[in-house]
C-alpha cells in the first residue's frame, strides 16, 4: 500500500543520493575539465579555452616525468611485495588454527585504523633513531607497511567465500599441501588476489601523507603536485591524474567481470563434484 | 639448497620433525615475513615515538635521551588550540558525513535494485585520484573570483568580499568530502544485511513509517553508524592536507603541527610527543569500539 507521501519520500531519498554522488564527482569533473584548459601563465584556476596540447605532451613540465615514473615503480614493487606477504597471511588466518591469531589480527588491523600522519611520523622517528637515510627504499618500506592490511582483508574475504571441499578433494586425490595450494587454492582465489593488488597499487600511487614524511629527496607524483600547488599546478598534472583514473577504472571493471566469471564457473563445477556424494 | 634435499631432510630427521610439527610450522612460515614487516616498520616505530619524545637537544647538535617527561604537558598546552580544533573539525565533518551518507546508503541498499554495484563503484571511484590532486581541484573551485564564489556573491549568500577558500567552512567541507566513503560503505553494509521483513512486520503492527524507521531500521543500522563514525573520525582528526590547502594557519590542526615540527622546524621531541598523544587517543577509541563491535567487524568495515 503506497501512499503519495511514500512516493514523495522515495523521490526525496533518490534525489539526495544523486546529489551526494554528484558532490563526490565535482572535483573529478574539475580535474578532467582543466586538463583541457588553454591556460595562460602559471595558474590553472580559470577556464580560458579548450586545447589538447597538454594531452599531447603530458610530461612537458620539468620533473614531472621522473616523479611519475618513481611513483609507478614504487607502486608496482609495493603491489608485488604486499600481495605476496598479504596473501600468505590471509591463507594462514583462514586455513589454520594456531595460537596468537588474535594479536596477529590486531596487528593487521591497527595500521588501517591509524591516522596517516601518525604512520608517517612514527616511521620517520624510528628511521631518525636508526640514522637510516630516507629515499626510495624508505618510501617502499612505508607503502608495503600500510597496504599490507588491505591485501589481507581483501584476500581473506575471497578465501572465506571459497568451498573447503575443493581443497579436501584435491588432498583426497593425493595432492600434498603445496600442490593443493599451487594448483587449487591459488587459482581459485586469484580474482581476490588481483583485486587486492589493484587496491594496493591505487593506494600506493596516490599516497601523499606517509610519503611526505619518509621520502627524503625523492619526489613522487603526489609530492610533485604538492610542491607545485604553491606556484600553480600545471595542467599536465590533470592529464596524468585523468589517465590514472581511467586506467584504474578499466582494471576495476575487468576485475569485476573476471570475478563474475569465476563465480559462474564455481557454480558450474560444484554440482558435478557433489553429485556422486548423493 | 636443492628441493630434493629439503624434502628428504624431514623424513630422515624422524623424531622431532614430525608431520604434526610440520603442520604447525606452515602457518608460522606463511605469517612470519608479513608480520615481521609490520612489527619492524609499524609497531616498533609507534612505540619508539615515546623514546624520541623524551629526548632533548636541537637539530644541529643532535638529540640525547634525557627522559624529559615535561614535553607532554608543555606541548599539549602549547598546541591546545590545534588539538581542540582537530576534534571540532573532525567531529563536525563526521556528523556531516553521516547526514550525507545515510540517505545515500539507504537508497543504494533498498531502492537501487540492479544499479546497486554500479552506485557503490561510483562512491569509491573518485578516491582513486590522488588526495592532493582532488584537494587542489577544490582549491580551483573555491578560489576567490571563481565561478562558485561569484555565483554565491550574486545570490547574496556570500558578502561582497566574502570568500570560501581559506576559511573554516572550506576546511571542514574538504575533510567531509575526503572521508565520505569511510562513512557510506559501512552504513551500506549494515543496511544491506538487514532483514526488510522486520520493517514490514512493524508497519503491519500499525507502526507508522517514521516509528518503524526509528525503532527498527535505525537500531539495526547502529553497528554501521558506529563503525562509520569511527572510521571517519579517526583519519579526519589526523588530517592536515585540507587545512594546509584550503585553510590558513588559523585553521591548522594537530596534523599540521606534527608535520611542521618534524619536517620544517625539526623539533622532533615535540612532534613525536604530539603524534604519540594522537595515537593514544585513537587507541582508546579503537579499544572501546572493539569491545562494542568486535575487531573483526571493524576491520572488515575498514577495508570495505
Amino acid at each position: 500500500m503506497r501512499t503519495t507521501l511514500d512516493r514523495i519520500r522515495d523521490l526525496a531519498i533518490g534525489a539526495w543520493a544523486i546529489l551526494a554522488i554528484v558532490y563526490l564527482f565535482i572535483p573529478i569533473f574539475v580535474i578532467v575539465l582543466f586538463s583541457f584548459n588553454d591556460n595562460q601563465g602559471r595558474f590553472n584556476f580559470t577556464w580560458q579555452g579548450f586545447t589538447l596540447k597538454h594531452w599531447k605532451d603530458p610530461f612537458g613540465v620539468e620533473g614531472l616525468q621522473s616523479a611519475f615514473t618513481t611513483s609507478l615503480s614504487i607502486a608496482a614493487l609495493t603491489t608485488l611485495i604486499a600481495v605476496t606477504l598479504g596473501t600468505f597471511i590471509a591463507l594462514a588466518l583462514v586455513r589454520y588454527r594456531f595460537p596468537g591469531r588474535g594479536p596477529v589480527n590486531g596487528l593487521i588491523f591497527l595500521p588501517l585504523a591509524t591516522p596517516e600522519v601518525v604512520l608517517g611520523a612514527a616511521l620517520l622517528g624510528w628511521l631518525l633513531t636508526l640514522a637510516f637515510a630516507r629515499g626510495y627504499t624508505t618510501i617502499l618500506i612505508a607503502h608495503v607497511m600500510f597496504t599490507l592490511g588491505y591485501v589481507v582483508v581483501t584476500v581473506r574475504a575471497r578465501l572465506e567465500g571459497m568451498d573447503l571441499h575443493i581443497e579436501e578433494a584435491a588432498q583426497d586425490l593425493g595432492a600434498n599441501q603445496f600442490t593443493t595450494l599451487r594448483k587449487v587454492t591459488l587459482p581459485l582465489i586469484m580474482p581476490g588476489v588481483a583485486a587486492a593488488g589493484l587496491l594496493a597499487f591505487a593506494i600506493s600511487i596516490d599516497d601523499f601523507v606517509v610519503t611526505n614524511f619518509n621520502a627524503g629527496q625523492t619526489i613522487t607524483f603526489p609530492l610533485f603536485v604538492y610542491g607545485a600547488s604553491r606556484q600553480g599546478v600545471p595542467p599536465q598534472v590533470n592529464v596524468l591524474a585523468t589517465m590514472l583514473l581511467i586506467a584504474v577504472m578499466t582494471l576495476m571493471v575487468l576485475n569485476v567481470v573476471w570475478q563474475r566469471r569465476a563465480a559462474r564457473r564455481d557454480a558450474r563445477v560444484m554440482p558435478e563434484i557433489e553429485l556422486p556424494a548423493r | 639448497m636443492s628441493t630434493a634435499g629439503a624434502n628428504a631432510a624431514p623424513k630422515s630427521g624422524g623424531g622431532w620433525f614430525t608431520l604434526r610439527r610440520r603442520r604447525a610450522l606452515l602457518p608460522a612460515m606463511f605469517i612470519a615475513p608479513g608480520l615481521m614487516w609490520l612489527i619492524v616498520f609499524y609497531a616498533i616505530p609507534i612505540v619508539s615515538q615515546l623514546w624520541v619524545s623524551l629526548q632533548t637537544g636541537n637539530p644541529d647538535d643532535g638529540f640525547t635521551q634525557t627522559w624529559n617527561w615535561s614535553v607532554y604537558p608543555d606541548s599539549i598546552s602549547e598546541y591546545s588550540d590545534q588539538l581542540i580544533r582537530s576534534v571540532e573539525y573532525a567531529l563536525t565533518a563526521t556528523i556531516l558525513c553521516l547526514i550525507i551518507s545515510f540517505p545515500l546508503a539507504y537508497f543504494i541498499a533498498f531502492k537501487a535494485g540492479r544499479w546497486r554495484n554500479f552506485l557503490l563503484l561510483l562512491i569509491i571511484l573518485p578516491f582513486f585520484t590522488s588526495l592532493i590532486v582532488r584537494t587542489v581541484a577544490w582549491q580551483t573551485l573555491l578560489t576567490d573570483d571563481g565561478f562558485v564564489v561569484n555565483t554565491l556573491q550574486s545570490l547574496g549568500v556570500l558578502g561582497e568580499n566574502g570568500r570560501l577558500l581559506a576559511t573554516r567552512t572550506a576546511v571542514i567541507a574538504g575533510i567531509t568530502y575526503n572521508f565520505l566513503p569511510f562513512m557510506a560503505l559501512p552504513l551500506y553494509a549494515s543496511l544491506e544485511r538487514m532483514d526488510r521483513r522486520l520493517v514490514e512486520a512493524a508497519t503491519d503492527l500499525y507502526a507508522s513509517r517514521w516509528t518503524a524507521f526509528r525503532k527498527v531500521t535505525l537500531p539495526l543500522a547502529a553497528p554501521g553508524i558506529f563503525a562509520g563514525t569511527l572510521l571517519t573520525f579517526i583519519p579526519a582528526i589526523g588530517d592536515y592536507i585540507n587545512a594546509q590547502l584550503l585553510g590558513t594557519s588559523q585553521n591548522y590542526m594537530i596534523g599540521n603541527v606534527i608535520q611542521s615540527q618534524y619536517l620544517v622546524v625539526r623539533e622532533y621531541p615535540t612532534a613525536a610527543a604530539l603524534s604519540f598523544v594522537l595515537m593514544l587517543g585513537v587507541l582508546v577509541i579503537i579499544g572501546i569500539a572493539a569491545r562494542a563491535l568486535g575487531l573483526r567487524r571493524l576491520s572488515e568495515a575498514a577495508a570495505a
